[in-house]
C-alpha cells in the first residue's frame, strides 16, 4: 500500500502556477527521488505536501488525507527537512533536537536523542553549543537529526546537497540509506544532483516546467543515457 | 559630610535599581514583541496602564487586598494581550511593518481614551504591597517599597527565563520567534506563540505599572514616560535580547539617578528632573548610532 500518494496535485505562488497535476506514490520502506533542473517545481511538491503553499488535488498518507497547514503535516508524521539547512542557528544543538520531538507527547525523548546518537555521535558531545556556530554540513545532519526526532512516518529531503562538499553529501545520503534499510525509514528526497539521489534511490520521478515528465526505477534511469543525457544532466 | 554623601550615593543607587527594575519588566515586554512580531509595540506602556487600573479597581471599589487583585490582574492582563493578539495584531501580521506599527498606536490612543473614559483623568492612589517603612542598612536609608520593587522584577524576570529556558512551551516560543517557517514544519503553533508573546508581555507590562503606580500616581499618563525608559533600556540592552532589557534597564534606572545625584552637589548641575526623559532619548540616539546592536545585541546572521 502507497504511505503517501499525490493525485493530480497543483500549487501556485499567487499567478504563478508552480505545479501541474503532479502524481506520485511513495511506498512505506521505500526512499523515492525527485529529480529535475531548477524551476521544475520540486521544491514545490514537498511544500505542498506539507501544505506551505495553497494547492489542489489530493494527498493522502495512509489513506488520509492531508490537509491544514504544516503544523497538520508535522502532527500527521511528516517530518519535512527544508532547502538550506532548517536548523535553528540560535537554539542549542540539543534544543534543536528536542523541538524535533514537539509534537510527541510521550516520554522518551530523552531515549531517543541516544539512539540519534548512534548515528551522530558529536551531537551528544556538542549538545550545547548553538547550531549556528556548526558548519554546513554538521547543520545539515542535525536538521536530519531533528527530523528524525519526530519519529517521522515519512521524511521529505530538500535539497539536502545544496552548498555541501562532496564528501559530505555522500556522507549524508549514506545515513539515509542505513536508516532507510535499519529502521525501515520512508523518505521521498528532492535533488537536483540526480547522480548521488539515483544511487540512493529505488525509484525517481523526473519533473519538467511543474509536470511529472517521466519515473521510473532508479537503476532504469541511470541506465538509459539518453535520459541521463536529456533530463538529468550528466 | 563625606558619610553623609556616600549613605546618600547608595540611596540613590538603590532607588535606581528599583525604578531600573521596572524599566527592565517594560522593555523585556518590548523584546518579547519585536522578537516575534518584529515591531515595537508602542501601546505597551498604554496596556501597562490599563492593567494598573484593573488592580485598582479591585482592590478599592471591591475590597480585594492587594496580592490577590495583582495575581488577578496579572491573569487579566495575560488574557487581555492574547485576545489583543488575536483580535487586533493578527490580521495585519503579515502586511508590512509600518501597518503593524501603525495598529499599535491607534492602541496606545484607543486604551488612553478608553482609561481616561472609564476612570477619569484625576490622579489616583494605588497603596504599595511594600508599606511606607524605610530601613536602615548601615546608615544607608532605603526605602521597602524599591526593595519590594527591585526583588519583584528580578523574580518575574527569573521566572520568565526559567519559563523560555527550561519548558517545552518556551523553546517552542523561542523557535517561534527567530524562525516562524521552520518552526511550522517541527509542529509549534506559531500564532498561537505570537499571541502567547503577546499575552506574556502585557503581565509584564501589568507588573511594571503595578510597580509603578505607587511612587508616581496612578493616572492616565503614568506609563507614558516610562515607556521610553523602557525602549531606552531596550535599545541600550539590544533589542533582541531578554537579557539586554533587563541589564539595560537596571543601568538606564541607576544612570539617571546618578545624574540627579550628581547634579547636586554640583557636578552637571544644569541637570534638572526635566532632563530626564531627554537624557534617555539622547541614549537611544547615541547606542543606535554608535552599536546599534546594543550591548547584548547580535549583529544579524546571513546564511551565504
Amino acid at each position: 500500500m502507497a504511505l503517501l500518494e499525490l493525485d493530480r496535485v497543483g500549487a501556485r505562488y499567487g499567478p504563478v502556477q508552480a505545479l501541474h497535476d503532479v502524481s506520485l506514490t511513495v511506498r512505506e520502506g521505500e526512499v523515492v527521488a525527485v529529480l529535475g533542473a531548477n524551476g521544475a517545481g520540486k521544491t514545490t511538491t514537498l511544500r505542498a505536501i506539507s501544505g506551505i503553499v495553497s494547492r489542489s488535488g489530493t494527498i493522502e498518507l495512509e489513506g488520509k488525507a492531508v490537509k491544514g497547514g504544516p503544523e497538520a503535516a508535522a502532527k500527521s508524521g511528516i517530518a519535512h527537512v527544508p532547502e538550506g539547512r532548517g536548523t535553528f542557528v540560535d537554539l542549542t544543538v540539543t534544543e534543536n533536537l528536542k523541538l524535533g520531538a514537539y509534537t510527541r507527547r510521550d516520554r522518551s525523548v530523552k531515549a531517543d536523542i541516544t539512539r540519534i546518537a548512534e548515528y551522530f555521535p558529536w551531537m551528544v558531545e556538542r549538545g550545547a553549543q548553538r547550531a549556528g556556530t556548526l558548519s554546513g554540513g554538521e547543520q545539515q545532519m542535525l536538521a536530519l537529526g531533528r527530523a528524525l526526532m519526530s519519529r517521522p512516518r515519512l521524511l521529505l529531503l530538500d535539497e539536502p546537497s545544496l552548498g555541501l562538499a562532496p564528501l559530505i553529501v555522500r556522507e549524508f545520503f549514506r545515513i539515509v540509506r542505513e536508516l532507510n534499510e535499519k529502521e525501515g525509514l520512508t523518505v521521498l528526497v528532492v535533488e537536483q544532483d540526480a547522480r548521488i539521489a539515483l544511487k540512493a534511490s529505488e525509484r525517481a520521478y523526473v519533473l519538467e516546467v511543474g509536470r511529472v515528465a517521466l519515473t521510473g526505477t532508479s537503476d532504469e534511469l541511470r541506465g538509459d543515457e539518453s535520459i541521463r543525457k536529456s533530463y538529468l544532466g550528466y | 559630610m563625606v558619610v553623609a554623601a556616600f549613605s546618600d550615593f547608595m540611596q540613590q543607587i538603590v532607588s535606581g535599581l528599583a525604578s531600573g527594575g521596572i524599566y527592565a519588566l517594560l522593555a523585556l515586554a518590548l523584546v518579547i514583541i519585536h522578537r516575534s512580531t518584529g515591531v515595537i509595540n508602542f501601546s505597551q506602556g498604554e496596556m501597562a496602564t490599563l492593567s494598573t487600573y484593573i488592580a485598582w479597581t479591585l482592590i478599592t471599589n471591591h475590597g480585594w487586598s492587594y496580592w490577590p487583585a495583582f495575581v488577578a490582574t496579572l491573569v487579566i492582563s495575560f488574557g487581555g494581550g492574547v485576545g489583543i493578539h488575536r483580535v487586533v495584531i493578527r490580521p495585519v501580521e503579515r502586511g508590512s511593518v509600518l501597518r503593524i506599527v501603525i495598529v499599535t498606536i491607534g492602541l496606545l490612543v484607543a486604551i488612553n481614551g478608553f482609561v481616561i473614559w472609564q476612570w477619569g483623568g484625576e490622579p489616583q492612589q494605588l497603596q504599595s504591597p511594600f508599606g511606607t517603612d524605610t530601613y536602615d542598612v548601615g546608615g544607608v536609608v532605603v526605602a521597602a517599597h524599591d526593595i519590594g520593587t527591585l526583588a519583584v522584577a528580578l523574580g518575574i524576570v527569573f521566572l520568565l527565563w526559567l519559563l523560555f529556558q527550561f519548558t517545552k512551551v518556551g523553546l517552542a516560543l523561542r523557535a517561534a520567534a527567530v524562525n516562524p517557517e521552520e518552526a511550522r514544519l517541527t509542529g509549534v503553533r506559531v500564532t498561537w506563540m505570537l499571541a502567547l508573546g503577546w499575552g506574556l508581555a502585557a503581565t509584564l507590562g501589568a507588573v511594571a505599572g503595578m510597580l509603578t503606580a505607587p511612587t508616581v500616581g496612578l493616572d492616565p499618563q503614568m506609563m507614558q514616560a516610562v515607556l521610553i525608559y523602557a525602549f531606552a533600556a531596550a535599545i541600550l540592552g539590544g533589542i533582541d535580547s531578554p537579557l539586554g532589557a533587563v541589564v539595560g534597564g537596571l543601568i538606564l534606572g541607576v544612570l539617571l539617578n546618578m545624574l540627579s545625584y550628581l547634579s547636586q552637589y554640583g557636578v552637571f548641575d544644569w541637570f534638572t528632573e526635566e532632563l530626564r526623559l531627554p537624557a534617555a532619548l539622547l541614549i537611544i540616539l547615541v547606542v543606535l548610532l554608535v552599536r546599534p546592536t546594543g550591548l547584548f545585541g547580535k549583529p544579524e546572521v546571513k546564511r551565504v
